[in-house]
């Protein structure tokens, strides 16, 4: 259901030359494991030096993805290039690529330095220069002084970056990154986002960054692939996917929004004006073939619902919670209950009687059948 | 704050439990202990009272040439035992745990058959087969037969290891470039070294007490147990057996706090 040139469209890899051999490449992809289908008919094309995340709920196929190109497992269908190279044949051990493992993998009878320095002394690198190239790397993991402890020594970011540091160490091609900051807890998290993005900077290699994490998704990547049961749902810039996302469900993944229920009124290019009954009508941009009467489905984002005073019978707070720095707020509007984010200091208290009013060019409009 | 506090047992329970465990290990040890006292004191018979201290019985059974060559056969069986069990009972580990195979779950329940077979089974079978084959019974066969009985033991103990091993490791390797065989060396084998060191220690002292399959695939030689045992049957030298016995036992200890040793290496 997806067009995969429009699907392109606003990402960095719009317009790259045709022939031109991409990072990674895959063709036609399909993987199953006995009747389930994890990854299907999968088109993907990341160029030098980006950082692409894909993103989607777990089972949507993206660790898979990741599997297959590292070569742990072997698509039923389809090839895979890496570097312009065809992957079919080659086993994990003889591709170009490096991965960041979700439980860091390290290798607990070995020290720190020992790990990092594993790949190089098996790939026969002297053992000057392999102490020479691990320090530099332990350097730029900020991580110089642990290589003579045990890798169960450490904490949690720290293996982390033992972790980063054995991959890259290899000098990739490609780093394949599987939900490295699951482990972690919220603020360590945060802060190894910012430090991914300066390594990736620093070492400019091609990154492909797996989780389910919208939030790590947007703070990191230069482009998002976001992934639902096994095939590609939207591939675009993390602002691309926020303000224009394709379905329904990409707009429900990233961010939080309220989908709610209307009936389209007027169409006028890729503008479809929508009444949603006792919430009025409402105007927003969408990419599905929708006639005046059809039912529909519309996203609108919490931040872009204001609260105003409002006259009986028509929204009624519900619930009025503070979430940090802004309030949110369950309100009831007929069959739809919407929430609405506003500033601390101008919420309502539950039972009032309000008026809601919608302004964005953000709003979306999905067709109504459309499975999410 | 200890464990019984935590969970507030009464301290009568608490009581109970100490008892029991000093009647446990009474009925475990007593006997043993009796061997030991009477190794160390001149009463040629074991009756009391008790006689003067002495270390003739272990001079004696140290000064018996027949008890060292039974020591040295034992040894001989024992680590040649331990040497064919490990190197079957090893790859046979890794085959069950990392392939799939028509006809694995039979032959996972027929590789621990040898296990629960009594040994008096196993002894007939291996002296009818060493039979048919023409090959005269000796510490070879002796040898031959413990190694192949004691596979099942390494591969059960090396297996549940393999269970536990957390196998991402091995998947950073090749992922690091390091071929399969490689991989297996450098980060597959020390994680389960412990594993095949505690059950070798485990085969070496099946086979180093072991009698009945001895009984039947043995030739002119004694191995320890064999020895005493005859020796027992003509009754003459009781005092010298109970200071062997104690040694062996000590021995036997001294093994069992290494196999534990390497049990918890492996748990942390």
């Amino acid at each position: 259901m997806i067009n995969p040139e429009s699907g392109l469209a606003g990402a960095p890899t719009a317009g790259a030359p045709e022939g031109h051999s991409a990072a990674v490449e895959l063709e036609n992809v399909t993987k199953r494991y006995g009747e389930v289908t994890a990854v299907e008919d999968l088109d993907l094309r990341v160029e030098d030096g980006q950082f692409l995340t894909l993103l989607g709920p777990s089972g949507c196929g993206k660790t898979t993805t990741l599997r297959l190109i590292g070569g742990f497992e072997a698509p039923n269908r389809g090839i895979i290039r890496i570097g312009g190279d065809d992957m079919s044949s080659r086993p994990a051990y003889k591709r170009p690529v490096n991965t960041v493992f979700q439980q860091y993998a390290l290798f607990p009878h070995l020290s720190v330095s020992q790990n990092v320095g594993y790949g190089l002394k098996h790939a026969g690198v002297s053992r000057s220069e392999t102490a020479e190239r691990v320090g530099e790397m332990m350097s730029l993991m900020q991580i110089p002084d642990v290589g003579d402890r045990r890798p169960r020594e450490l904490s949690g970011g720290q293996q982390q970056r033992v972790a980063l540091a054995r991959a890259l160490v290899m000098e990739p091609k490609v780093l394949l990154l599987d939900e490295p900051l699951g482990a972690l807890d919220y603020k360590l998290r945060k802060e190894m986002q910012f430090e991914l993005k300066r390594i990736h900077r620093e070492v400019g290699v091609t990154f492909i960054y797996v989780t389910h994490d919208q939030e790590e998704a947007m703070t990191m990547s230069d482009r998002i692939v976001v992934m639902s049961h096994g095939h590609i749902e939207q591939d675009a810039s993390p602002a691309e996917i926020f303000d224009r996302p394709l379905t329904a469900f990409v707009a429900d993944f990233i961010g939080d929004t309220n989908i709610v229920h209307g009936t389209v009124t007027r169409i006028e290019g890729g503008h479809a004006t929508v009444d949603l009954g006792p919430l009025g009508e409402i105007g927003g941009s969408t990419d599905d073939q929708l006639a005046s009467g059809d039912r529909v489905r519309v996203s609108i984002r919490p931040t872009d619902v204001h609260v105003e005073p409002g006259g009986a019978g028509e929204a009624v707070v519900q619930d009025s919670v503070l979430v940090g720095g802004h309030i949110a707020m369950k309100i009831a509007s007929g069959d739809e209950t919407v929430v609405a984010h506003v500033a601390r200091g101008s919420s309502y208290e539950p039972g009032a009687n309000v008026h809601l009013r919608v302004d964005s060019d953000r709003i979306r409009v999905f067709a109504a059948a459309e499975g999410a | 704050m200890s464990f019984s506090e935590r969970i507030h047992h009464p301290a009568t329970t608490g009581r109970g439990l100490k008892v029991y465990a000093v009647f446990l290990f009474a009925f475990l040890y007593l006997p043993l202990a009796v061997i030991a006292v009477f190794s160390v004191v001149s009463n040629d018979i074991a009756s009391l009272p008790l006689q003067s201290l002495t270390g003739k019985w272990y001079d004696e059974a140290f000064s018996n040439s027949e008890v060292w060559s039974a020591v040295k056969a034992s040894v001989m069986v024992a680590i040649g035992a331990v040497i064919i069990a490990v190197t079957l009972g090893v790859p046979g580990a890794l085959l069950v745990d990392r392939y799939s195979f028509p006809g694995k779950v039979v032959f996972q329940k027929f590789v621990l058959l040898p296990l629960i077979l009594p040994g008096v089974i196993t002894g007939v079978a291996f002296q009818t087969f060493f039979q048919m084959l023409l090959v005269p019974r000796s510490l070879l066969t002796v040898t031959l037969a413990h190694g192949t009985a004691l596979v099942s033991t390494v591969l059960t103990t090396v297996y549940a290891r393999l269970l536990r091993v957390d196998r991402s490791p091995e998947q950073a390797s090749l992922d690091l470039g390091v071929s399969p065989f490689r991989t297996f060396l450098h980060v597959t084998l020390p994680s389960i070294r412990t594993a095949i060191l505690a059950s070798g220690l485990l085969a070496f002292t099946l086979s180093f007490d072991e009698i009945p399959v001895t009984i039947f695939t043995i030739g002119p030689d004694n191995t320890l147990p064999m020895y005493i045992w005859s020796a027992l049957r003509t009754g003459a030298q009781l005092p010298e057996l109970n200071a062997i016995a104690t040694v062996v036992v000590l021995s036997g200890a001294m093994l069992v706090v290494v196999f534990a040793l390497l049990s918890r290496e492996d748990s942390r």
